[in-house]
C-alpha cells in the first residue's frame, strides 16, 4: 500500500540534500561556463596546437561517460599524490565535463552570425577586442541561452552520479531513506518530484531570460 | 563640401584558391565622383570593392586611398592590424543586407563607433548620432531596434552609421539589392544627396538608372576583368565591347514588361 505519510516526509531530507544537488550543479555549470569559454577561445584560434587541444579535450569529455570520469579523477587523484575532498573531485569533474558542451554550445552561437556583423565593426576600424565585446559576445550569449539552460538541467539530472563518491545529494539522501525506512517507491517518488521542481524552475528561468533578451 | 579621397587600383589580383577572382583589374576613382562597378553577378564587382577597404585581401598589385597603399607597407608584406585600422576609420562601408547590430538601436547603432573609433563620449556620440538620423529622414526612429524598422530605415541607417564617422569615401556594395522595389527610392535619394555633397562614392549595383544619371564614370567588369570604363552615356549608349551589349540587353529584357 503506497504511503503517503511516508512519501511527505521525504521531501525534508531530500529537499535538505538538494543543497548539494544545487552546489555541484551550480558551481559546475559556474565554473563551466568559464573553462568552456577558453576552450571555445582556443578551438577558433589561430594556433594549431590550441584547436588541437581544445578537439582532444571536447572529444575525451563528450567520449567518455561522465560516471567513469568521475571515478577515474576520485580513484587517480590520490594515486598521483593529489589528496582532494569528494566535493571538489565531484564539482571539479562536473565543471570539466560541462565546459566541454558550453565551448560547443559557444562555438556554434558564434558561428551561428551572420559574417557581415563582425564585418560591419571591421569596416568602421573597430579594435578586435571592441568587435568582440560590443558585436558578437552579446548576441552570442542570447542566442546560446536556451541551450545554456538546456544544459544545466542536464547538469542538474548529472548530478546524481556524484553520489557513487559519497556526496549526500539528493540520490544519495534518497538511497539512505528508502533503506532506513524500507518504502523505496515513496521516497524515489519524492525525489523525482524534488529534481523535477527545480528543473522546471529552471526552465521557466531560462523562458523568462530569452524573451527579455529576445530583440 | 566633405573632404574626399581618391582610389587607384593597379594590377590588381586576386584569389580564391585556384579560381581567379579579380585578374589584373586597374581603376582610377578620382576624388568627390561617383563610380558605379555593374557586371553579371560573378564577376568580381563586390571583390574589387572589399579590397579598397581589405576587407578581402589582394594578392598583387596596388590599391592607394590618396596615394597610401592599403593593406600592405610594401608588395607582399602586410600591414600592421593598427595601421589599417587607421585607414579604415576614413572609408565608410553600405551592405547589401545592411549589418545593423540587432542588439542596439538605430541611435545606438550609428553612436558605437563614434564612442569605440572616434572616442567620443556617449552623450555627444548619442547626439550626433540623432543628427546623422535626422538627415536620412528617420529623426522619429532613433529608439526604434533594426528588426522595428523597413528595409530602407536599415539601409538608411547604415548609411547614417558609415556617415557618420565622417569618411572621406564610402563603398556601397549592392545597398538596394536586397530591399523590395518601392523601398529602393529612398536609399538611392540618400545616396544622391551625399554624390552632391562631393563624397567619392563607389558603388556596386544593378541599379542602371543609378549608374546611368548620377555616376560620373561606370566601370564594367565581367569574369574577374575590368572590360571597360567609361561615361555611364559611353557604356549604356555606346557600348564599345559586345560583352556590355549583351549583359544590358539581358538586363533589358529582364526589366521590360
Amino acid at each position: 500500500m503506497f504511503s503517503s505519510k511516508i512519501f511527505l516526509e521525504s521531501f525534508e531530507p531530500l529537499m535538505w540534500a538538494a543543497r548539494y544537488t544545487l552546489l555541484v550543479s551550480g558551481l559546475g555549470i559556474a565554473v563551466g561556463l568559464v573553462i568552456g569559454a577558453l576552450i571555445c577561445m582556443a578551438s577558433m584560434s589561430k594556433s594549431g596546437f590550441l584547436r588541437g587541444f581544445a578537439a582532444v579535450w571536447v572529444s575525451y569529455l563528450r567520449g567518455v561517460p561522465m560516471l567513469v570520469q568521475l571515478l577515474v579523477v576520485y580513484y587517480l587523484l590520490p594515486v598521483i599524490g593529489i589528496d582532494v575532498p569528494a566535493i571538489v573531485a565531484a564539482v571539479g569533474t562536473t565543471a570539466i565535463v560541462a565546459s566541454a558542451y558550453i565551448s560547443e554550445i559557444w562555438r556554434g552561437a558564434i558561428n551561428a552570425l551572420p559574417k557581415g556583423q563582425a564585418e560591419a565593426a571591421v569596416a568602421i576600424g573597430m579594435a578586435p577586442g571592441d568587435v568582440w565585446r560590443r558585436v558578437v559576445l552579446p548576441q552570442a550569449v542570447s542566442l546560446s541561452l536556451p541551450a545554456l539552460i538546456n544544459e544545466l538541467i542536464l547538469l542538474v539530472k548529472a548530478s546524481s552520479l556524484v553520489s557513487v563518491v559519497g556526496i549526500m545529494e539528493i540520490t544519495r539522501a534518497s538511497q539512505a531513506q528508502a533503506g532506513s525506512t524500507f518504502r523505496p517507491l515513496e521516497v524515489y517518488l519524492a525525489a523525482a518530484c524534488v529534481y523535477l521542481a527545480i528543473n522546471l524552475c529552471l526552465a521557466a528561468l531560462g523562458r523568462y531570460l530569452e524573451h527579455r533578451m529576445a530583440v | 563640401m566633405v573632404q574626399a579621397s581618391s582610389v587607384e587600383v593597379r594590377n590588381v589580383d586576386k584569389f580564391y584558391g585556384p579560381f581567379q577572382a579579380l585578374k589584373n583589374v586597374s581603376l582610377s576613382i578620382p576624388a568627390g565622383k561617383v563610380t558605379c562597378l555593374i557586371g553579371p553577378s560573378g564577376s568580381g564587382k563586390s571583390t574589387l570593392l572589399r579590397c579598397m577597404n581589405f576587407l578581402e585581401e589582394y594578392d598583387r598589385g596596388e590599391i592607394r586611398i590618396d596615394g597610401k597603399l592599403i593593406g600592405y607597407d610594401a608588395p607582399g608584406r602586410k600591414m600592421s592590424a593598427r595601421n589599417l585600422r587607421q585607414m579604415r576609420r576614413s572609408i565608410g562601408m553600405v551592405f547589401q543586407q545592411f549589418n545593423l547590430w540587432p542588439h542596439m538601436t538605430a541611435q545606438e547603432n550609428v553612436a558605437e563607433g563614434l564612442v569605440r573609433v572616434r572616442g567620443m563620449s556617449k552623450p555627444e556620440a548619442m547626439a550626433r548620432a540623432a543628427t546623422e538620423l535626422g538627415k536620412v529622414g528617420l529623426a522619429d526612429k532613433l529608439g526604434n531596434y533594426p528588426s522595428r524598422l523597413s528595409g530602407g530605415q536599415q539601409q538608411r541607417v547604415a548609411i547614417a552609421r558609415a556617415v557618420a564617422m565622417e569618411p572621406k569615401l564610402m563603398l556601397f556594395d549592392e545597398p538596394t539589392s536586397a530591399l523590395d522595389p518601392e523601398l529602393v527610392g529612398e536609399v538611392l535619394n540618400v545616396m544622391k544627396a551625399l554624390a552632391a555633397a562631393g563624397m567619392t562614392m563607389v558603388v556596386v549595383t544593378h541599379e542602371m538608372g543609378f549608374a546611368a544619371h548620377v555616376a560620373d564614370q561606370v566601370a564594367f567588369l565581367e569574369k574577374g576583368e575590368l572590360v571597360a570604363v567609361d561615361s555611364p552615356a559611353g557604356i549604356f549608349h555606346a557600348p564599345k565591347d559586345e560583352r556590355i551589349w549583351n549583359f544590358l540587353r539581358t538586363y533589358n529584357e529582364r526589366n521590360s514588361f
